[in-house]
């Protein structure tokens, strides 16, 4: 463990002595929350910035679910906002339908649910949950953040282009991407996306690493993988599957880029459009959708495993009870994380590919249902017998869970390809996606902001707007994309502007109103949270040391840490996580750095031939630091 | 004027608000918080069960009230399989479902905070754990196998008297190719596509000359039909929502589904009563700003009509007879006269002329 502190950068490996508060005072405003290298700011500004995000992907989502909700309203008043995309009747134009779509897929997916969720969570609990100073590179960290603000500005300048931002889908299928002349969205508009996703890959990557990195070398003494809260363990897996796919993503856009403006033919094969046959042979759309999905789908476990991993911590905790089975929820995250890769062609079973393909893929595809389903049943379990307090955290977090089941076993249809052809890109698939990767990560980051808000900000949020925000929430997501399985099993196809065209699909007018409505009165609901959120930053009530009664690292610092952290020596760490409710124990929970032993009324048996090792360990550290 | 007052109205609602949470604070200021949160617990405790037993009420009401409204009537052969496939899912998934649901709600019940209580230090249990690994992964094995046996039906190869139906997709529009007589499709090329040639025909493939072209998709009751699909400018998607169908149309990649409608049009009148019921098709992929529009009409014959139907077509060539004159080689002229149908003084420009002569 000797070799823990020499990475840690000059700056921070001064907080160890006397003088390092001084230090700290030196920074001036640019340093301490602009280009900050502390990994706490640097998480709140990926937590602004993606809630400002999640507001713009929102709001995008009720402009187009007015049109399909309200098909014959006149939308008039939106002129002043969108201009001339409002036609001479007061529609939405058809076209900027699509891009609404697809801003909104894109914002949420990539803007929302990847930076604003592992970006906060991961850099504001990593060190703080595994005993670091900061992040192995405090500079990338800063560099990682800056790159995803710089995507955010370029995908942002995209709405205000003539031609609009990008309309082809947040999947981006070319031909339709590459070719300006099949919609006004696949110019420059397309150009912007492309640009935005590629700075938006180098921001992940940056991230990536230095969170990978800070878990395998700079936990403190005694916090072995085995002590991790799962919280880390999901952030690990999640910057492990973010680091092996999404340079698969900017590979695809590259070439894509590359069909777009160079001339080559990856994908592009066989094309007559706007009078002419184009020059492009040999490409295969197919390969696009390969590459893409190869992101895609562990896209989908890394927005969703964070939001797990918050979940157990916040269940656990809540519950006052050790989550249930933690080496099966490690297991069957690693288990996820590696099925992650080889289930993406579920997303193609109609779409042209070997229909050999297809099998195999519906085969691997159930397979991963199992380690999901591991993960609910423990949850569940975890409840059992614990004595529950509804936090505004602990009930997103059940919410979470209620999502992930519902969506989750929807699943079992999609995955299956031979059932999958009538469901496929029909409002079934929205509901399933929605519910399981949307709204559960989306409840998994709010239930996070909620726990983690006193460490923060230092102040608490106002509990009972946190539940009123919860209910109003927690059911409007129900009444949105409940009835949209109802909708799709009556084949209805996603992304369209309308359904009048169709005898099969004109019914169920209401039904699309009552979803509009609650997507009106769920979005409205979150105002109460962005008040609740930036009052109490400012007036909420101080926060207590530790005011759940949690056992991990981070309540262990001060009210408001600084740059470093802790302000003497990183504690030790002695014991697992989950040392709630312990028999025998004074309190009803043992934090991480108590020793074995300091708690003899309540150890079991296997922990009492601990107590020598901490001993040893503890002489271990103070060798370590005699080198220094 | 409106907008100003609706603004004032909005504004002041803000304010009553912001002044109704103030006071929520100040109150609580004075009130026992332990008890506060304690009531509070309780509410969510049951909130949560009314939430659960009031959304499975409503869940199951809907469901068997509007049943017949969502579910789509089947009219193809396969299509019989995978919706008992779905059918078979959907009773797996309600059960399963129902059961974690009740489970869990009752659990945030029966378990609420109690001062003093100590919950249970519940860490591990090794036979729970691997009880119910195994059965999801029983379970997924079933559906797995019944799945694939049907995938596989529905994808190989289908049998040589398959009547073979190009599809061909483009902004925002879908034709229709048939064979003709010699029941196989003639080659085409994209370069060779323009205003009139819309399917880019190979003049110089003999099989090209008796293929006709139809705006309605026409397909016998009974017979195994081979949709090749194809799409000139980027990916559209068909779908057949009666018939289970579906598959996407690629440029430069033909694709293909087989399947046997069982059901005409007049049956299917008769079995939804809906006098007007008509088959339709439509675009699943994303295509454009048109993408909802591409509406193709359907109709199932028994075979006798669609075989009248069919012999009443004129074949492309015999309405484009200038692509005769220009493009069919001179050695095959002959042949694509008597393919595609033409009288001998019919296939020159000169019966063009002679028409618009006698309209003047």
């Amino acid at each position: 463990m000797a070799t823990i502190d020499t990475h840690i950068p000059a700056d921070v490996q001064h907080g160890d002595h006397e003088h390092d508060h001084e230090h700290e005072h030196h920074g001036n405003f640019w340093t301490n929350y602009i280009f900050s290298q502390d990994h706490k700011v640097i998480a709140k500004q990926f937590l602004i910035t993606g809630m400002a995000w999640a507001l713009i992907g929102g709001t995008l989502s009720v402009i187009f679910r007015l049109q399909l909700g309200f098909p014959d309203a006149n939308l008039e008043w939106l002129r002043p906002l969108l201009g001339g995309w409002i036609t001479d009747q007061g529609k939405i134009d058809t076209e900027f339908y699509l891009a609404l779509v697809t801003m909104h897929g894109t914002i949420m997916v990539f803007f929302v649910l990847t930076a604003g969720l592992s970006g906060t969570f991961s850099n504001f609990l990593i060190p703080l949950q595994v005993g670091a100073r900061d992040m192995a590179s405090g500079f990338m960290n800063m560099l990682s953040y800056w790159f995803f603000f710089l995507s955010s500005a370029v995908m942002f300048t995209s709405f205000f282009i003539s031609t609009g931002p990008a309309s082809g889908g947040w999947t981006a299928y070319p031909p339709l991407s590459a070719l300006p002349q099949a919609m006004d969205g696949s110019g420059l508009g397309m150009t912007l996306w492309l640009v935005a996703m590629a700075l938006f890959i180098v921001s992940t990557l940056l991230g990536g690493i230095n969170y990978i990195t800070t878990v395998i070398n700079m936990r403190t003494q005694g916090m072995s993988f085995t002590r991790l809260p799962l919280t880390i363990w999901a952030f690990f897996f999640t910057a492990i599957i973010g680091l092996l796919s999404f340079p698969v993503l900017f590979g695809a856009a590259l070439l894509l880029i590359f069909d777009r403006s160079f001339g080559t033919s990856f994908y592009l094969s066989d094309i007559f459009i706007g009078g002419e046959a184009l020059p492009h042979v040999g490409g295969s759309p197919i390969l696009f959708q390969h590459l893409f999905w190869f992101l895609g789908h562990p896209e989908v476990y890394i927005v969703l495993l964070p939001a797990l991993g918050i979940t157990s911590e916040i269940i656990a905790t809540n519950s006052r009870k050790p989550i249930f089975g933690y080496k099966a929820m490690v297991g069957s995250m690693l288990f996820i994380a590696i099925l992650s890769f080889v289930v993406w062609a579920h997303h193609m079973f109609v779409t042209g590919m070997n229909p050999f393909l297809g099998s195999i893929f519906t085969l691997l595809t159930l397979i991963i249902a199992v380690p999901s389903a591991v993960k609910i049943f423990n949850y569940v379990t975890t409840l059992w017998q614990g004595n529950i307090r509804f936090t505004s955290a602990m009930l997103f977090s059940i919410g979470l869970v209620s999502f992930f089941l519902t969506g989750g076993i929807t699943g079992l249809f999609l995955g299956n390809s031979a059932v999958d052809i009538q469901l496929h890109d029909t409002y079934f698939v929205v509901a399933h996606f929605h519910l399981v990767m949307g709204s559960a990560s989306f409840f998994g980051m709010i239930a996070g902001i909620y726990h983690w808000f006193p460490k923060m900000f230092g102040r608490m949020m106002d509990e009972r707007l946190g539940s009123i925000h919860f209910w109003v929430t927690f059911l409007g997501v129900y009444f949105v994309f409940f009835p949209m399985h109802y909708i799709g099993i009556a084949g209805f196809p996603r992304r369209y502007y309308s359904w009048t065209n169709f005898e099969t699909f004109s019914s169920f007018a209401d039904l699309n109103m009552l979803v509009s409505i609650a997507a009106i009165i769920t979005l409205s609901a979150q105002f109460i949270f962005l008040f609740n959120f930036f009052y109490s930053i400012f007036r909420g009530k101080l926060a207590p040391a530790n005011p759940w009664g949690a056992t991990t690292l981070e309540w262990t610092t001060p009210r408001h840490p600084k740059h470093g952290n802790w302000p003497g020596e990183i504690p030790h760490v002695y014991r697992w996580p989950y040392d709630y409710s312990k028999p025998g124990a004074k309190e009803d929970y043992i934090p991480q750095t108590i020793p074995y032993s300091e708690t003899p009324e309540s150890n079991l048996p296997h922990e009492n031939e601990l107590i020598k090792l901490e001993m040893e360990g503890t002489g271990a550290i103070v060798v370590d630091e005699k080198k220094h | 004027m409106m907008s100003l007052i609706i603004g004032i109205g909005v504004a002041l609602i803000v304010v009553i608000l912001y002044l109704i949470f103030r006071i929520g604070n100040l109150v609580s200021l004075v009130k026992d918080e332990k008890a506060a949160t304690q009531s509070r617990n309780r509410t969510h405790a049951f909130l949560l069960m009314a939430f659960m037993i009031l959304s499975l009420i409503g869940f199951y009401y809907w469901s068997y009230v509007h049943f017949d409204e969502y579910v789509l009537p089947v009219a193809s052969e396969h299509g019989a399989i995978t919706d008992h496939l779905f059918w078979i899912t959907m009773a797996i998934c309600v059960i399963a479902f129902t059961l974690i649901f009740i489970v869990m709600f009752w659990f945030t019940y029966a378990y609420q905070y109690e001062e003093g209580r100590k919950a249970a230090f519940f860490a591990d249990n090794h036979k729970l754990e691997i009880l119910w690994t195994l059965i999801p992964a029983v379970v997924m094995a079933l559906l797995i196998f019944r799945g694939l046996r049907a995938w596989t039906d529905i994808t190989g190869p289908a049998s040589k008297e398959a009547e073979v139906i190009e599809l061909v997709a483009q902004q925002f529009a879908w034709t229709a190719r048939y064979p003709g007589k010699d029941t196989e499709l003639g080659k085409i090329d994209f370069r060779l596509i323009d205003a009139s040639n819309e399917f880019g025909l190979d003049l110089t493939d003999e099989k090209s000359y008796d293929d006709f072209k139809s705006q309605t998709l026409h397909l016998p009751a009974g017979k195994e039909v081979l949709l090749k699909i194809r799409a000139k400018d980027v990916l559209h998607s068909v779908f057949l929502p009666h018939f289970r169908v579906k598959m996407d149309a690629v440029p430069g990649m033909q694709t293909q589904f087989k399947f046997r409608p069982m059901k005409t049009t007049a049956q299917m009148r008769e079995e939804t009563g809906n006098p007007n019921f008509n088959y339709e098709m439509a675009c699943t992929e994303i295509c454009g700003k048109g993408h909802f529009s591409m509406r193709f009409p359907v109709v199932v014959e028994d075979e006798e009509t669609y075989n009248k139907w069919k012999a009443a077509q004129e074949a492309w060539l015999k309405q484009n007879p200038d692509y005769y004159d220009k493009y069919v080689p001179k050695e095959k002229k002959e042949s694509a006269m008597i393919k595609s149908g033409m009288s001998p003084d019919n296939g020159s420009l000169k019966q063009v002329e002679l028409k618009t002569v006698s309209v003047n």
